[in-house]
């Protein structure tokens, strides 16, 4: 609840209205712009409570990293060249997200669906090398019951492409209630919430690409 | 909530909509109608925060994209500085982990900058809080991990000590 509805007193919702009229701005932009931060701070906290979360993976990966039990480690399955590839298609899918972020705003349909459409052709690129690295490592025997480093690398990398997963999923699905019901505030204030949740996702990635890959290959 | 006084006075017959029902409870009376004027201020106070991701002033578009397109190449910069650096010999080779550990901060913050666009202003205040305590938690559980899990290996009896007493 925002400070000007707790002030309000004894009137109701009416009552609130002829306020806002009152300071210049209408009750719709009122409500809406305030209710654009409040939803944005409570995704902003569920983000930052995702981040911790990630961080228990990575300690679990940090602790874990040289327990290979005569398996493979690090440097004898990493393939930086897919790495390299994979870091250069998030982080420009992160770029095109903002640029879709514009577009929503500006209410420019090429720009956001455009935007859109590279992001997500850049995710699922993203994902797809992830399977196969994935597949490949399997093949050579090196799952993740082989030992305890590859346990917690599977499981530290996978929560990761499950969540570019659940966030190609959430973007196609923005895409298609632009169509269905325009640009409207809720809708808007949903795509504001993907967007953080992508450069979130990318802030993730370069952590993982900087301390699992490349601290992996160079150890 | 509201359900105890709404009856004292016809005004506030919707206050159940729940635009503020949570106060009509306690300060709704028959006297307490004439406190207009403490609606302004609150309306105003409306615009000292941002959302987060949400940039002020960018309405532009060109503004908009420029902040991207230079965020963006920052951080591909940094990026392939850390790929450089763990093939070449030009940073002393036990140090490699600490330089990646470094660049992976800085480039986290050009993200958060330019593309989160997190500032140090009032009007990012409570969205920085946030971050700061996920950070003070983030640094808890990884460093503490890693520091008991270490003290826990250098006690544990040797692995072949063991296999010996098990003899």
């Amino acid at each position: 609840m925002t400070a000007a509805q707790a002030a309000l007193p004894a009137h109701g919702a009416s009552h609130g209205r002829q306020h806002s009229h009152a300071a210049g701005l209408s009750e719709h932009e009122a409500h809406a712009f305030s209710q654009r931060i409040v939803v944005g701070y409570g995704f902003w906290i569920f983000l930052i409570s995702d981040i911790i979360l990630f961080s228990a993976f990575f300690a679990t990966y940090a602790v874990l990293s040289d327990n290979t039990a005569g398996g493979p480690a690090g440097r004898d399955l990493f393939d930086m060249r897919l790495v390299a590839i994979e870091t250069a298609c998030l982080l420009t899918s992160s770029l095109f997200c903002g640029l879709a972020g514009i577009g929503a705003q500006a209410r420019h349909s090429r720009l956001f669906h455009g935007a859109m459409a590279i992001t997500f052709v850049l995710g699922a690129a993203f994902l797809a090398i992830e399977l196969h690295e994935f597949a490949d490592m399997i093949e050579k025997g090196a799952g993740p019951t082989r030992s305890g480093f590859l346990s917690a690398f599977f499981a530290l990398i996978g929560c990761h492409g499950l969540h570019v997963g659940a966030g190609l999923l959430w973007l196609l699905t923005m895409m298609a209630q632009v169509v269905a019901k325009g640009y409207r505030e809720d809708i808007l204030r949903r795509i504001l919430c993907f967007a953080l949740f992508w450069h979130t996702l990318d802030i993730i990635w370069v952590g993982l690409f900087s301390l699992v890959y490349l601290v992996g290959m160079t150890a | 909530m509201s359900t105890t006084t709404t009856g004292s006075t016809p005004r506030s017959g919707n206050g159940h909509g729940g635009n503020g029902d949570g106060v009509n409870g306690r300060d709704g009376g028959p006297g307490a109608g004439a406190t207009d004027n403490n609606i302004k201020p609150a309306v105003e106070s409306r615009h000292g925060d941002v959302a987060p991701g949400d940039e002020q002033g960018a309405d532009d578009i060109g503004r908009g994209v420029r902040g991207y397109l230079l965020g963006f190449v920052l951080a591909a910069g940094l990026t392939a500085v850390s790929f450089y650096i763990t093939r070449s010999t030009l940073v002393w080779a036990p140090s490699i982990p600490i330089a990646l550990s470094v660049l992976a901060v800085a480039q986290m913050g050009v993200h958060l900058v330019f593309f989160l666009h997190m500032t140090s202003g009032p009007d990012n205040v409570n969205n920085l809080m946030a971050l700061a305590f996920g950070l003070l938690i983030v640094m808890l559980v990884v460093f503490g991990s890693l520091w008991i899990m270490s003290h826990l290996n250098q006690n544990m009896i040797p692995m072949e000590k063991l296999m010996q007493m098990q003899r």
